[in-house]
């Protein structure tokens, strides 16, 4: 009889945690956690790209001062903050490190359109590669990017929702940042092609794939 | 000036429809063999002597690679498509994430090699494109289509050739899934709450039990051979019957999720895709 109410006591323990979120908050946050450490790694890797790619561009292409001042610049506002995995607990802190990650994704992008002005740089082997390992790396990023925006809306449901929202007070969850729609203000902003200063035969084309 | 105006009336059309687009996803395809053709580009013995390369290679390397050519993966980019393909295919084995998908989408004209985790090292980006546009675009723009796919698969598996990776498993493949010891534990399950409860219903519970320890300690003295481990078994199933009897004969229908896998045809080992690879156009 006492081991029958033993085991009942057991299970309906079991059933009330698991029932009022706490496993579920455990999992999704330990989730979010291991995505944002991958969003982390992949803007590190692109950043890591950033300085040969650079490099590579001045050989052919070194009138292009500006366009190439401004990824130098947006690198290093990139590195001048401190991409930690307590980030997501920081709101404002999330939002600068999304806006500088956003200018450098701008100021890479405008470089690219540049660049189809070289045929010869173009063509270039060493810059080929470095072009396809930033391609890559744009993709990581883009995929863990999901994968993280996966796991905080799963986990900011969680922390929202009756009854697992009084659990989540208790233990103090919070809701976590997501990320917004790649900088709204950066898509609707159009792309700066510069017609201005040097006399270009053709205007470039918009910064598509 | 007006180029600038037109640039963002077109944003701002693409932002305004792009949650629609969205919606009307390709489908991913269920994954039943290595290659998988839906547009008809290649024959049937062009596609079996692909398969029958790409298991070959699975058996000595133990990586898998699968091939996917569909008409078009509009609205996503080939890339947003290949990733999908690769979440649910799960190419390559589980922990070692060997796995790599050829994508060819004919309309779009796109191809893509998609790198799992595991050869990300021996097939960074740089290579993969190089791989696309040396050797796969090349064939394309002949309209050879078996030829580039040949061509690129060959290249991927040379690439991977020469790269140290563990062992492939004599086990894996059409035996179950499930490990020895994973195997022997549901055995175990099965035997307490399954055997036990009947036994322990007709027998009475102490001599019912007593059987169900016997009986598991047979196995494993069969399975495993210690004698040493058979008594520790037969003791802790004994115990686990007699007291197990409170949970009754409940957990039946939880063994449901393990006869995954399995099947005739191919399926994904379980790796893991993180994005990496390259696309190219042709």
């Amino acid at each position: 009889m006492i081991k029958r109410l033993f085991s009942i006591g057991l299970l309906a323990s079991a059933v009330l945690l698991s029932g009022c979120g706490y496993n579920t908050l455990q999992s999704t946050d330990e989730q979010i956690k291991a995505g944002w450490a991958e969003v982390i790694n992949q803007y590190q890797r692109r950043t890591d790209l950033v300085p040969n790619l650079v490099e590579t561009v001045k050989g052919f292409a070194a009138q292009e001062q500006q366009v190439l001042l401004g990824v130098t610049n947006a690198r290093a506002k990139v590195g001048a903050i401190q991409a930690t995995p307590e980030l997501i607990n920081d709101p404002q802190a999330f939002a600068r490190f999304q806006a500088a990650q956003g200018e450098l994704s701008s100021a890479l992008s405008r470089l690219l359109v540049v660049i189809e002005r070289y045929p010869e740089l173009k063509s270039d082997a060493n810059f080929r590669d470095l072009q396809a390992q930033l391609e890559g790396t744009e993709n990581r990023i883009a995929v863990a990017r999901n994968r993280y925006i996966k796991a905080v809306q799963q986990y900011n449901v969680v922390v929202r929702q009756f009854p697992s929202n009084l659990t989540a007070m208790l233990f103090d969850f919070k809701e976590k940042p997501q990320f917004t729609v790649e900088d709204e203000k950066a898509i609707a902003r159009p792309p700066k092609v510069d017609f201005g200063k040097p006399a270009v035969p053709a205007p470039a084309p918009a910064p598509a794939k | 000036m007006t180029e600038g105006t037109l640039s963002r009336a077109l944003l701002a059309a693409m932002l305004l429809f792009a949650p629609q687009v969205t919606l009307a996803q390709i489908p991913v395809p269920p994954l039943k063999s290595r290659v998988t053709d839906l547009t008809g580009t290649l024959n049937s013995g062009q596609r079996a002597a692909l398969e029958q390369k790409l298991a070959a290679f699975e058996a000595k390397k133990g990586s898998q690679i699968a091939v996917l050519a569909v008409p078009t993966t509009q609205p996503e980019t080939i890339e947003q498509y290949s990733i999908r393909v690769a979440e649910q295919w799960k190419l390559g084995r589980k922990g070692v994430d060997d796995g790599v998908l050829l994508l060819v989408a004919m309309k779009d004209r796109a191809v893509r090699i998609e790198v799992g985790y595991g050869l990300e090292g021996a097939l960074p980006d740089a290579i993969a494109k190089r791989i696309v546009e040396e050797y796969i675009i090349p064939r394309f723009k002949q309209g050879d289509f078996n030829g580039g796919i040949g061509a690129g698969v060959e290249r991927i598996v040379r690439v991977i050739e020469g790269e140290a990776l563990p062992q492939p498993s004599k086990a894996r493949g059409p035996a179950s899934p499930l490990s020895g010891f994973e195997s022997l534990l549901l055995i175990g399950f099965l035997l307490v709450f399954v055997i036990g409860g009947v036994l322990r219903a007709t027998l009475g519970r102490i001599a019912g039990s007593g059987v169900v320890g016997a009986i598991a300690g047979l196995i494993v003295w069969a399975a495993v051979g210690s004698l040493l481990a058979a008594v520790i078994i037969a003791i802790l199933l004994f115990i686990l019957s007699l007291f197990g009897g409170v949970a009754s004969p409940r957990g039946g229908g939880r063994y449901g999720g393990w006869s995954s896998g399995g099947g005739g045809g191919f399926s994904g080992g379980g790796g893991g895709f993180g994005g990496g690879g390259a696309s190219g156009r042709w």
